[in-house]
């Protein structure tokens, strides 16, 4: 990077020029440098948890099982579940884009507990190497739902360190989602009210609280069963009277809130670029920041759906049953007003706008498929099938992976002062739509006519439709390292990038890019409502949307 | 406008930094409310089906040991109070002591349960493989043993951690760090402790006192 240049000619140093060194980025209390720190260490998960994938998709591509034997197979498809959920999704947007964003939207210099901020990155490390260690020294073959009595007195693999990982990891989350709802309460700048906050906050916002009130049940889940393996507690023991299903419910009650937590910051991170890129005010911006603490709060009363065929009454089911369809009248609501947003906009195609209207189609096929799996009746016939997988695909990989990279290249330009190649962004964009369909919408029709999830070996007549989802892979693997690729080549040779490339409202826009250290010179004060884009606002060059001009910088202006 | 020593940078002033110390403390509390909820909830579950083997186990605590608990800890919360009163009068000494009677009574509590716990593991009351269940008529017995462990052992967790967050405390009362605008760290350890005291208060009858009259 040409740092050197850059700073000897800028006014002012930003976020990452202030100071230089490893002690510089390994003890900083910087929210944006934290962001950073969270971006490396979950792309470095991202890429662990898909050679998971990679070799799954390989053993499936013959009926027999004849690339790994079944026991490695239930590991293969473990770890893959455990790393890509606690590594990846669920910190993803959070932690990375809500860091570096957060406080900026919200005006403030920083998030309410820095140094607690730099601690969740510390335990979140910690938990991902006891994790990793655990991995290295033979792996963990429960499936990520961890199932009692399997977990605690049968499998004979790395529970104990996997529980220990999974368990310390969970307070990262628990620490990043006190911060924000603290710094969402109380360091908004004047004039910036509840309704004038970016939907994203407002995602943010419910994200936290599901973490603040989800993770530690968790965690005391999986300490029980820590206990119960290591010490003969028996809590879920059923020799002694205890119950595997009590298991299963406080599981659930954390896990499927942790869906919301992996998908709500992604809807935040569409409304923002869906209203840029149309030019628009957000359709509805009440219904849509409600939708968020509506999603946050029925997503606690649902966890009894994935128990239908696991022994809870048949009224549990129906009541169970019945909540589903009503936790889905809010994601119903937030995909009706993007599509309202986007009626009569001036939409362009960029990069960030490609990934938001694959998430809308995507996330709307999962959905709808998550009300096929939460019909009771339905279900019996498809659970653990295929289907189930395809479905929780759609909405993981379509709705929140599309949803980070959206997120990642609308504001690349602003966390790293360039901008990314647009042609082949762009390319790989389309290549990641095709790659992902084809992987996982064959997934749907297998496990409809009853090819089970977690076997490694099924009869012929699969094969087809498994080869397909296996080509499909490849195609969204190399998807994947295309923007890893030009992300990391855009940090050199990228085009400088202007504070506001996308002429986009909000206050991130209006501090430089990069941001100085402290975000804000003075406090902003804040007079508007989100997205006030006006009616005729199409893309024109303003002074804010024009790279700065840096004499001794001879990179400035050179087109990638 | 001068800096006050203790206000970070991120924030306006005093008032906004203590209430968002504030805030973020109680957000955290609720997080250990869900934490030991989960607790509570498998307790609540199976003492719904086995009501005779919770009545046995319950018959085998020392309701003594544990009444002098109960009164040990609603003493240190008081002596909190009191750290923190003396912290808003400005009279640094009396915070000084006041902390010390506070580990002082944490300690009492701890050394109190150690007394229980090893006299369950001396007559084989500890779930496991040793578990003495010749004592007892129902088997899920031990499964009341096991919550009563896991349970109050969390508790215990806490109360360590808690003794250390007041040694700490203490190093900066000595140090004078408290002044009567700005003593958050005392006030956020004081909400702590009153917290897991409050855990306790739910323990004590739960695990001692019910059905003890039968």
């Amino acid at each position: 990077m040409s740092a050197d240049t850059k700073r000897a000619a800028a006014p002012e140093p930003n976020y990452i020029t202030a100071n230089y060194g490893i002690k510089s980025w390994l003890l900083t209390t910087d929210h944006k440098r934290i962001g950073l720190l969270y971006l490396i260490s979950i792309s470095v998960f991202f890429f662990i948890g898909g050679a998971f994938a990679v070799l799954i998709r390989m053993e499936l591509l013959t009926p027999e099982g004849d690339l790994v034997d079944s026991e490695t197979y239930n590991k293969l498809f473990t770890q893959h579940g455990l790393i890509m959920i606690f590594f990846f999704l669920v910190p993803s947007i959070p932690a990375v884009l809500g860091n570096f964003l957060l406080p900026i939207m919200l005006g403030a210099k920083d998030l309410a507990f820095p140094r607690i901020n730099l601690l969740s990155w510390y335990v979140y490390t910690v938990g991902g190497l006891v994790t990793l260690y655990a991995t290295a020294t033979g792996g963990v073959d429960t499936g990520w739902t961890f199932y009692t009595p399997y977990s605690s007195t049968y499998a004979n693999t790395q529970v104990m360190y996997t529980a220990v990982g999974v368990f310390i990891t969970g307070f990262s989350s628990i620490l990043t989602g006190l911060n924000f709802i603290v710094t969402t309460h109380k360091m908004r700048a004047p004039g910036l009210t509840w309704f004038r906050l970016p939907l994203f906050v407002w995602a943010q916002y419910a994200t936290s609280l599901i973490m603040v009130l989800g993770t530690p049940v968790l965690a005391i889940t999986i300490l029980l069963v820590a206990l119960e393996r290591g010490l003969g507690i028996g809590i879920f023991d059923p020799k002694l009277g205890g119950d595997p299903l009590l298991f299963q419910h406080l599981f659930w009650f954390y896990s499927h809130p942790a869906v919301y937590i992996m998908i709500l910051p992604g809807m935040g991170v569409i409304s923002e670029v869906i209203s840029c890129f149309a030019r628009k005010r957000v359709f509805g911006y009440g219904f849509i920041a409600f939708s968020s603490l509506a999603i946050a709060v029925l997503g606690f009363l649902v966890w009894g759906h994935h128990m239908f065929t696991s022994g809870q009454s048949v009224y549990a089911g129906l009541v169970f049953s019945f909540l589903t369809m009503v936790v889905a009248i809010p994601s119903a609501v937030k995909v009706f007003n993007w599509i309202a947003t986007l009626y009569k906009g001036s939409i362009s195609f960029e990069t960030p706008m490609l990934y938001a209207l694959g998430f809308i189609g995507l996330f709307t096929i999962g959905g709808l498929t998550g009300i096929f799996l939460g019909t009771l009746a339905l279900d019996v016939h498809v659970h653990d099938t295929y289907f189930v997988v395809a479905h929780f695909h759609y909405v993981m990989v379509g709705g929140m992976v599309m949803a980070y990279l959206a997120g990642i290249h609308f504001w690349w330009p602003k966390i790293t002062g360039r901008m990314y190649p647009e042609t082949i962004a762009k390319f790989a964009a389309v290549v990641i739509f095709i790659g992902f369909n084809l992987t996982f919408f064959p997934q749907f029709l297998l496990g409809y006519v009853g090819m089970p999830r977690r076997y490694h070996a099924y009869p012929e007549e699969f094969q087809v439709l498994n080869v397909m989802s296996t080509a499909g892979a490849s195609i969204l693997g190399i998807g994947y390292l295309i923007p890893m690729g030009y992300l990391v080549w855009s940090l050199w040779w990228g085009k400088v990038a202007a504070a506001n490339p996308w002429r986009a409202k909000g206050l991130e826009w209006e501090v430089p890019s990069p941001p100085p250290t402290f975000n804000f010179d003075q406090t902003p004060v804040v007079t508007e409502e989100a997205y006030a884009y006006a009616a005729d606002d199409s893309f024109v060059e303003t002074e804010a949307a024009k790279p700065p001009t840096y004499p001794s910088d001879p990179k400035v202006g050179a087109d990638s | 406008m001068s800096h006050h020593p203790a206000l970070a940078h991120h924030f306006e002033d005093l008032e906004q930094q203590h209430e968002s110390a504030t805030l973020g403390m109680w957000a955290f509390l609720i997080t250990e409310v869900m934490f030991f909820g989960g607790l509570f909830t498998a307790y609540a579950v199976y003492r719904w089906r086995y009501p005779e083997a919770w009545l046995e186990g319950s018959h085998e605590l020392d309701i003594g040991l544990g009444a002098l608990n109960t009164a040990i800890l609603i003493g240190s919360s008081l002596t909190v109070v009191l750290s923190i009163h003396a912290a808003q009068r400005g009279e640094s000494r009396k915070i000084v002591r006041w902390l010390l009677a506070t580990i002082g009574l944490g300690l009492a509590f701890l050394v109190v349960k150690a007394i229980e716990y090893s006299h369950k593991f001396h007559v084989g009351h500890v779930p496991g493989p040793n578990f003495a269940s010749g004592d007892f008529v129902h088997t899920e017995t031990q499964l009341y043993f096991g919550l009563y462990f896991a349970m109050t052992g969390m508790h215990a967790v806490h109360m360590v951690i808690g003794i250390g967050l007041f040694a700490v405390l203490l190093g900066m009362a000595m140090r004078r760090r408290f002044t009567p605008e700005h003593h958050s760290w005392l006030e956020m350890c004081g909400l702590y402790w009153h917290f897991v005291d409050i855990v306790w208060i739910f323990l004590f009858p739960l695990l001692y006192l019910l059905g003890r009259n039968q």
